[in-house]
């Protein structure tokens, strides 16, 4: 008897099982992060954790990789035919992307709404051709930090507002013995060390390209690389420069050992956190320099946007994933290591409150903005210009002969 | 009759594997080969016929010529390196002292480690700014000021053989030290008797037993240096202005970064037939060498 209950017992369930699976079904999306600057993995965890509370049907599974690997792996999920739904991507990229076809033309989704309360400049991140390949997150570019004890110590009234003058306050820091190599920069064989000669190329007015041909060989490029080289070999930089990356120059900052740092947005308040950094409460930051006669200011696009891939299945809750998580409500919420895209949120004493100082330096660096090539060949040209800029420093050639053969390289 | 029945039967049995093997390593490898004499791109387009372009392109490209010889400079340095010190490391192993249980499972740490691991760890031993290195080597007075060992040209690629050893002398000291075993003691006895040194005990009575199978570690060792990626696109990425640039890492840079999967193709075929005809040199050397045996 007992038998025959278990029996029918163990049967029903096994019947009923499948029968009460979609009850519990929910679209699942893949999505692709970075853990690299600006916004934290757990400040990004905790944002799609608000998104599923409000939408329990939809469960997002994040990955996160270094921004090193972030095209890479999102070109080759792609090929390999398992895509992530959401990818978050680089300013550089949507001209490649449209012209392989990675990601989604979102141009009909984008409201008004949205269109009249983003920043202008925000928006440049996500279109090419005049089309619309995602929602703008992360709103940033490169700041110069200081660090406010050792100026005074140097007797430096007030930070450098042209290059010419930080390369002068080094020199006085460095000989007064005070720290043996003052500035510290992004300029390993990585994008972040494009993101720092743009900076530049901005500041002595360069051009990337002119008419579609390499154009950073002379003038403001040229300028831009010559500086570079000047400041390295007078030993004004600190030399390790040209084997870090963003977050080896936030350690150098964070640890007193840097006068002078180039650096996003998020390393502000994350030295200003006394657990990790021994200069909290000591930080300056400003917009990056400019040069006499030629610019007030200078500054990088170093914005990312959210796109939906085109081999995604999920396309509409993908997009309901991205307007959340790029809403002014989320943004305003995490505005310590990246700012908002949203024009009014700057006004927000929510936002504002603590950091002053950033949002200053934000608005002037933020109008300045200047674009790195946008070009479906653009990795090969930062490649080239990789390769050109650490063999000027070396002393391999000359920033002339180093720029002339990434011209010659740069696929154009 | 009989005979043919035990050919057929061994094809037989040997056909789901060939199968398998074909699906694997065939078609991706025969698609590979197609690939390499388009234009393809990685994603979109699936390219059309370029013929021999993309080879001419890259063979007479300077990025090439450059990159074999850091390549084979890098394999020839890690394996002749790794030989010597995993004989040496298996012969004192191969000694009777206390302790030598516990060294003997400390040895394959280094080689148990994954890539990436290890290549981490001695990212941050070599840091420019707090790395283990520099303060041991300024403490004890060696180099007076801390220095970017992955940032100079002159010394990244060194770093990097350096890592790779230690990562990977503990396999040929692993298939020496069971080779060791191997070495009858009579032998040895008797060497002993007849008066020989311990150079002489090593060239004459422990080395033949060892050269088949440091032969098999040789040709796994060179072949893997040859492809070697990973170590080296987390330490320098190829960095400092592309002294550290491996086949791999171009293979990769041209595939994947620049999209262009057709000359892609190519380059890794390139480097498929560098590897293949070190396999068969070595094969034809082991076959000689055991012809020479028996």
């Amino acid at each position: 008897m007992n038998r025959f209950f278990g029996r029918t017992l163990l049967s029903a369930t096994l019947l009923t099982a499948p029968l009460s699976l979609p009850a519990f079904a929910e679209t699942q999306i893949n999505a692709l992060f970075m853990a690299q600057a600006a916004y934290s993995e757990a400040d990004v965890r905790a944002m799609t954790e608000a998104f599923t509370k409000a939408n329990p049907d939809i469960k997002v599974n994040l990955e996160f990789v270094p921004y090193e690997g972030l095209h890479d792996k999102t070109v080759l999920a792609q090929g390999a035919g398992n895509a992530y739904d959401v990818v978050l991507f680089d300013v550089i990229w949507p001209a490649e992307f449209a012209a392989n076809n990675v990601l989604v033309d979102v141009s009909s989704k984008i409201t008004d709404e949205m269109k009249a309360g983003v920043l202008p400049g925000a928006w440049t991140t996500v279109k090419y051709d005049e089309k619309f390949y995602g929602m703008p997150w992360i709103l940033d570019t490169k700041y110069l930090f200081y660090n406010k004890e050792i100026l005074e110590k140097a007797g430096i009234a007030n930070p450098p507002k042209t290059w010419e003058e930080l390369a002068a306050d080094a020199k006085i820091i460095k000989d007064k013995g005070i720290l043996a190599s003052p500035i510290a920069w992004s300029w390993a064989q990585a994008e972040a060390a494009i993101c720092d000669y743009t900076t530049l190329v901005s500041a002595f007015g360069g051009d990337f390209l002119k008419d579609g041909k390499p154009a950073f060989q002379s003038g403001g490029g040229l300028d831009a690389l010559k500086y570079m080289v000047d400041s390295y070999t007078s030993g004004i930089t600190n030399p390790n420069s040209k084997e870090f990356l963003e977050e080896d120059v936030r350690k150098v900052f964070e640890n007193g050992d840097a006068a002078f740092a180039l650096n996003w947005t998020y390393m502000y308040n994350m030295a200003n956190d006394p657990k990790d950094s021994k200069v909290a409460g000591k930080i300056g930051v400003v917009p990056a320099p400019g040069v006499a006669g030629k610019s007030e200011a200078s500054a990088v696009n170093g914005s990312m946007g959210l796109g939906i891939t085109t081999a995604s299945k999920h396309q509409d809750e993908a997009w309901k994933y991205i307007v959340f998580m790029t809403s002014q409500a989320t943004q305003n919420a995490y505005a310590k290591l990246s700012l908002p895209i949203w024009a009014s949120s700057y006004e927000d004493p929510a936002v504002t409150e603590g950091q002053e100082e950033l949002i200053a330096a934000a608005k002037t660096g933020l109008a300045v903005m200047y674009p790195r090539p946008t070009t479906p060949k653009y990795q090969e040209i930062s490649v080239a210009l990789q390769q050109a800029i650490q063999e000027a420093l070396l002393g391999q050639s000359s920033p002339e002969d180093a720029l002339k053969t990434a011209a010659e390289n740069s696929g154009l | 009759m009989s005979g043919t029945w035990i050919t057929t039967r061994a094809w037989l049995l040997m056909l789901p594997l060939l199968i398998v093997m074909v699906a694997v390593i065939g078609w991706p490898l025969a698609d590979t080969v197609h690939l390499s004499f388009t234009d393809a791109k990685l994603v979109g387009t699936s390219g059309s016929y370029v013929g021999f372009d993309n080879y001419v392109r890259l063979l007479s490209g300077n990025a090439f010529g450059r990159t074999l010889f850091t390549t084979t400079f890098f394999a020839v340095v890690v394996v002749t390196t790794e030989m010597l010190l995993g004989v040496l490391a298996a012969l004192l192993l191969n000694q009777q002292f206390h302790g030598r249980t516990l060294l003997r499972a400390l040895l394959i740490l280094p080689w148990a480690l994954p890539t990436v691991v290890n290549a981490t760890l001695w990212r941050l031993i070599y840091n420019p700014e707090y790395g283990a290195l520099n303060a041991a080597l300024t403490q004890l007075g060696i180099l007076s000021d801390y220095r970017s060992w992955l940032g100079e040209p002159g010394t990244a690629l060194t770093a990097l053989i350096v890592a790779d050893c230690w990562k990977n002398f503990p396999l040929v000291a692993l298939i020496a030290l069971a080779a060791l075993q191997a070495v009858p003691r009579d032998v040895v006895a008797a060497s002993y008797v007849d008066g020989a040194n311990a150079f002489s005990r090593f060239r004459f009575v422990t080395l033949p037993y060892l050269a088949g199978p440091l032969l098999v570690a040789l040709v796994l060792r060179t072949i893997e240096a040859f492809k070697v990626f990973d170590i080296i696109w987390v330490m320098t990425r190829g960095g400092p202005a592309n002294s550290t640039r491996t086949m791999s890492i171009l293979v990769y840079q041209e595939a994947f970064s620049f999209q262009r999967a057709g000359s892609g193709a190519s380059l890794a075929l390139i480097v498929t037939l560098i590897i293949t005809v070190l396999a068969v040199a070595y094969g034809t050397i082991v076959k000689k060498l055991a012809g020479s045996a028996a």
